[in-house]
């Protein structure tokens, strides 16, 4: 307290009531079926695109870079196309993924469509008590299922730094390498992952290692907070590698490099 | 007469705050069947509204923190005219209360060696208060709301309105009500029964406590002849909200001034400097609020008349962790971040000192078999509380009536509630949903409103003897229409008509405030005479007890049991001992 | 006034912060089995206003028999839940210059059956909250007791629950599905993951948790979350952690394999 009586200080102006954001009236103002609508579209369109190139798009690769759908390469020459073994992944994660899930019931399902707006189904609910949503518990199985593709993508990404021994960095590069660092604040952003880093801790003082569990719980529980953002954030960035290097395999477009 | 609900149970605890809910969690242990009785629904009486903390002694975070230096701290804060005994038991007994409720599952911020946290308050000699952010009172009540429901053996009524104690012989042997609900009658039968109804505020304009605050405990008790002390000490927070108008008399908690919050003036001036250079803004809140009003009416007030309350200093980061709910109240309320502007600030009517008399040891009233705790209860605070003693009060003494009403409940008989009784008041209660005598009858609401200006504007801060006999000519004014109430509607749910009880409770309550502030013929504490500015050494030996004779009301000294030589000693544990003594 | 009168008089407002716009309120009034109807009543505004003042307004002047329920008048205690245009919220908090121009309605809790007017027979939530397994404190541990900030941080918010009701009011499971029986509803998740993550607690409700609480309803929507006042993170923080939890012990017989029970794990014993 050591201020003494002659420091002046100015009284403020009035400042007045603080009025709202323009962003926050329109999101106030906005019709309740605006956001399903949206979601419906977007994932929609993701799942079409994602058959599509899995099925019918080819194999997606132009050295040194491959697509995050055709990774990790196995059974590269086999009688089904590669992306089949690995897509399950990934879509499971996110089909059982807690923010999906929320969006999908909400957005398809109509389990509400928004909140306090009434429901259309009128069938008895079961929620997540039932086959088959019950097997979303499973989610922390697809979890480390995601975490293995993670680790081929990332070893991808570093691949896509050596073009026939000599060192590369394309524009191609650079989407893989941030395609790679959306999937991870995705992936680690989980809350099977907060779950098991420490939120299943009930008292770090008396486990092992618990002052560290506690700062990874912490970290992670950052990146679970905008776990939506980084959802749709990774989201669009495997499709956007994915159309980026077919459009480099057949010559549409040339990939800027050093 | 219609047939009410009739129920019995060993000890009724009237109140579900703090000390109603420590009461009885206290008698179930003993083994009585308790009921508690709320007028709104279970954990939301006053005690939820506290934020800045519990002052216990427990010597966290300064080790030179005792018991000793507590009992000192509240003593001299109450101008001694506190029960001294009552002060005692409390330094003692809050420390075991605190940790006990810690025990039950309550959860307070803590310091880096795991222990619970305390904060600086106003006129507490060291760190003191243990809080948990600022809202310490949640915590406590959610703590014993859980405590009490996991017993499983009291039974709850919430949203009853109890309105007469019922007397057989010279003890209280129960209580007559109504459930606000659908109006129907209950009678609760009890051996004992603890009144826990808290202070009231609410016949005042500017007042940080809620509808309930009406006095109905200390109402209902003197009409069944409990005597009523200090009644005159009405405790000011120096800090409530006052822009916008609808939010006027919302308390900004201690806890900012606590956190090293300053006050200025419309000059930018800390004038706390000129009132009391030693503890500014963390004196007593008697100094504070009194300073406050004193730069406010020399023409140094803010554009709302108020001054200047300014935590920025402090940084936003620890502004959001420590002072979370006054961050929030004044981004939801007044659209001000308190984090980069000050805040407005005027005296609010906040705390009651006086209250029903009663036994230290036991909390017993003057009435055999009725028992109070908590606000409702006198003697503890004497002319002045210091922020942080009311929820440790109500721990320790909420727990020691319990224990007291469950051994008076085993050693007597269930008593009778007369039909008579039982008739009149049902009348009575009913009186105002029937076709009124004269005209429309009287609007409540307003008949309210002219009873908080009365005793905003003439029982207030600043007090005359003229002042005094203006509010007291409005109240005898007041309760004559009363008489007259009326309120459209039927019994179920019916605000109006619930209003008409609290108008009564309220005038009577009133009524006790200026007659006993007539008396005291001085300045000490909260009451402030501009006729009467010093001390008066005669008057430091009594306190003011109002008590019904016959049909009115009596106010007469009674000179208190004086601090005994050997204690007398403890005072200069005190750090403000010399100033005090001055 | 006189000068002695100007002595003692309380500082007042110099304003009185009328700002000359009437405001519509659509309130509802009723009881249970009778003809409910909205009735319109025109309230002035004053600056910084919220809907509990508009209704004290109109009880004060227009209304006397209006009922609802309120305490604090602070957003701390909880009491003042209600509907305004169709969005559960506190009363006491929701100013009236927030919401859009034109008629505000005013309505009570759907989910919780009408007593009168905006106030609803909420006690259901309390015989569920007296059928949660209570604190159950570890044994042996000496007092005071030593607990340390990081191990109690994230249970401060659970704690900072008002039981305003309003997450419950707006959970599709309660409001749309009636599923009063099966499912606890989100402010008691708030309150278990309060208590199973506690430091101190040696119960296990994990079963509890999955059985009587009906977990596995929740289909995360998160529409509690958005009307908490409290700013809880219901979802995140209390429902999802207690539905991994529930998959330790039920989905997951890997980690099952690696974690033993707590010792004195027996629901419904405790606190006796
Ligand atoms: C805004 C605010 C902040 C505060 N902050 C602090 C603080 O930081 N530290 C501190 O120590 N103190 C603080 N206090 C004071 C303290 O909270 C109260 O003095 C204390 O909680 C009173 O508790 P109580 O149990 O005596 O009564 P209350 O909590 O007021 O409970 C009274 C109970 O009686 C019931 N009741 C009343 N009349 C009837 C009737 N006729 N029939 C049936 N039931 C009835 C009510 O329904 C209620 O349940 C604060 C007070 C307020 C208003
Ligand atoms: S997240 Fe779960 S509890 Fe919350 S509203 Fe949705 S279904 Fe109800
Ligand atoms: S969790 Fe939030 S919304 Fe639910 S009752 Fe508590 S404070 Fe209200
Ligand atoms: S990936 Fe979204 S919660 Fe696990
Ligand atoms: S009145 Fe207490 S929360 Fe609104």
């Amino acid at each position: 307290m050591a201020q003494d009586a002659t420091t002046k200080w100015t009284p403020p102006e009035h400042t007045g009531l603080a009025k709202e954001s323009a962003f926050q009236r329109l999101r106030r103002r906005a019709p309740w079926w605006l956001l399903p609508l949206t979601v419906v579209t977007v994932l929609s369109a993701f799942i079409v695109y994602g058959m599509w190139t899995a099925f019918f798009g080819g194999k997606v690769y132009s050295a040194p870079y491959l697509s995050p759908f055709y990774s990790p390469q196995i059974w590269w020459n086999g009688p089904v196309t590669p992306a089949l073994w690995v897509l399950p992944f990934p879509l499971l994660f996110r089909a059982t993924c807690y923010y999906y899930r929320k969006a999908y019931y909400r957005s398809f399902f109509w389990d509400p469509p928004a909140c306090a707006v009434g429901e259309a189904r009128k069938k008895p609910y079961k929620g997540e008590t039932r086959f088959p949503l019950f097997l979303s518990n499973l989610h922390r199985y697809a979890m480390y299922l995601a975490v293995i593709v993670l680790i081929f993508l990332w070893i991808d990404a570093v691949a896509a730094f050596d073009l026939n021994g000599h060192f590369y960095f394309g524009l191609g590069t650079a989407i893989m390498v941030i395609n790679c660092i959306f999937l991870s604040a995705y992936t680690f952003g989980c809350h099977s992952v907060r779950h098991l880093v420490g939120g299943c801790v009930d008292c770090y003082s008396r486990v092992r290692g618990g002052a560290k569990r506690y700062e990874g719980w912490k970290f992670i529980t950052r990146l679970n907070e905008h776990h939506a953002m980084w959802a749709w954030l990774s989201l669009f960035s495997v499709v956007a590698t994915d159309v980026y290097i077919r459009l480099v395999m057949t010559g549409i477009i040339i990939d800027p490099h050093f | 007469m219609e047939t009410p609900e009739i129920r019995s149970c060993d000890v009724l605890v009237i109140g579900a705050g703090g000390a109603g809910m420590r009461a009885a969690i206290a008698a179930t242990e003993a083994g009585c069947s308790t009921i508690v009785v709320t007028k709104s629904l279970l954990g939301k009486a006053h005690t939820v509204m506290a934020e800045g903390g519990i002052a216990a002694a427990l010597g966290n975070v300064d080790p030179d923190d005792d018991w000793k230096v507590h009992f000192a701290d509240t003593m001299l804060g109450g101008q001694l005219l506190n029960n001294w005994r009552m002060v005692e038991i409390y330094a003692h007994e809050v420390i075991d209360r605190v940790r006990e409720l810690e025990n039950w599952g309550g959860l307070f911020d803590r310091t880096p060696s795991g222990g619970i946290m305390q904060r600086a308050f106003g006129a507490h000699s060291w760190k003191r208060l243990c809080h948990v952010g600022d809202r310490t009172g949640l915590e406590l009540i959610r703590t014993c709301q859980d405590r009490l429901t996991a017993t499983g053996k009291a039974d709850v009524c919430m949203e009853y309105t109890l309105t007469k104690l019922v007397r057989s012989g010279d003890r209280v042997v129960g209580a007559i009500g109504y459930k606000r609900s659908d109006g129907g009658f209950v009678v609760i039968k009890a051996k004992a029964v603890v009144l826990a109804t808290g202070g009231w505020g609410k016949m005042y304009r500017y007042t940080s406590n809620s509808w309930e605050g009406t006095g109905d405990g200390a109402a209902m008790a003197y009409e069944v002849g409990a005597e009523l002390l200090d009644m005159e000490f009405i405790q000011f927070h120096p800090t409530g909200m006052i822009w916008p108008p609808g939010a006027r008399g919302i308390l900004v908690t201690e806890a900012v001034r606590g956190e090293g919050g300053y006050l200025y003036n419309s000059e930018g001036k800390r004038f706390m400097f000129e009132y009391d250079p030693k503890k500014l803004e963390l004196s007593s809140r008697d100094v504070v609020a009194r300073s406050i009003y004193k730069e406010v009416k020399a023409g140094r007030g803010t554009p709302h008349g108020g001054a200047y309350l300014d935590i920025r200093h402090r940084g936003a980061e620890y502004i959001k962790k420590k002072l979370p709910s006054m961050h929030e109240q004044f981004h939801a309320l007044a659209a001000v971040d308190i984090t980069k502007e000050p805040m407005e600030v005027a005296p609010t009517i906040h705390y009651t000192m006086g209250g029903i008399k009663v036994d230290a040891e036991t909390a017993a009233s003057t009435v055999p078999g009725l028992y109070a705790a908590g606000e409702v209860a006198g003697g503890l605070h004497g002319a002045n509380r210091l922020g942080g003693n009311s929820l440790g009060d109500i721990l320790v003494f909420g727990r020691r009536a319990g224990e007291a009403a469950a051994d008076w409940a085993k050693s007597h008989e269930e008593g009778s509630v007369s039909d008579a009784e039982l008739d009149a008041e049902q009348k009575r209660v009913l009186q105002p949903l029937a076709t009124p005598e004269k005209g429309e009858g009287e609007n409540p609401y307003l008949l309210h409103e002219a009873l908080q200006w009365a005793m905003q504007d003439d029982a207030g801060i600043a007090r005359t003897e003229e002042s005094l006999n203006r509010s007291l000519t409005a109240i005898q004014e007041i309760k004559e229409r009363a008489k007259n109430m009326h309120v459209p509607g039927g019994r179920t749910m019916n605000p109006g008509w619930h209003t008409c009880r609290d108008v009564e409770s309220m005038l009577t309550v009133s009524e006790a405030i200026v007659r006993s502030a007539i008396e005291r013929r001085e300045s000490r504490g909260s009451q402030w005479r501009l006729d009467y500015l010093e001390k008066d050494p005669e008057q430091a030996k009594v306190n003011y007890v109002t008590y019904k004779n016959g049909d009115s009301m009596s106010v007469k000294p009674v000179p208190h049991d004086p601090l005994p030589k050997e204690k007398e000693e403890l005072l200069h544990h005190s750090r403000f001992f010399e100033e005090k003594k001055a | 006034m006189t000068d002695a009168a100007e002595a003692t008089t309380d500082i007042r407002h110099t304003q009185d912060g009328r700002t000359g716009r009437t405001v519509h309120f659509s309130v509802f009034r009723g009881v249970p089995g009778a003809n409910a109807s909205y009735v319109t009543y025109d309230v002035p505004e004053v600056e910084g206003m919220v809907v509990l003042d508009a209704i004290h307004y109109i009880q004060k002047n227009l209304d006397m028999d209006l009922a609802c329920r309120w305490n604090c008048k602070a957003a701390k205690c909880g009491s003042c839940s209600a509907e305004v245009n169709g969005h559960p919220v506190l009363m006491c908090k929701t100013r009236v210059d927030d919401l859009p121009e034109g008629t505000i309605t005013v309505a009570p809790m759907k989910t919780f059956p009408l007593v009168k007017d905006l106030v609803t027979d909420v006690s259901r939530n309390y015989k569920v909250n007296a059928s949660i397994t209570p604190f159950t404190p570890r044994k042996d541990e000496p007092t005071p007791w030593n607990i340390k900030q990081h191990d109690i941080e994230r249970l401060y918010e659970f704690r900072k629950c008002i039981e305003c009701f309003l997450c419950m009011d707006v959970c599709h499971i309660l409001r749309n599905h009636d599923l009063h029986e099966e499912y606890y509803g989100p402010r008691y998740f708030v309150r278990m993951a309060g208590l199973e993550m506690h430091p101190m607690d040696d119960a296990d409700r994990t079963e509890e948790i999955r059985t009587e609480g009906g977990i596995g309803f929740c289909n995360i929507t998160k529409c509690c979350t958005d009307v908490c006042p409290e700013h809880i993170h219901i979802t995140d923080n209390a429902i999802i952690p207690m539905k991994e939890r529930v998959a330790d012990r039920h989905w997951d017989p890997i980690r099952r394999m690696f974690t033993k029970k707590k010792e004195s794990a027996k629901p419904g014993t405790a606190a006796e």
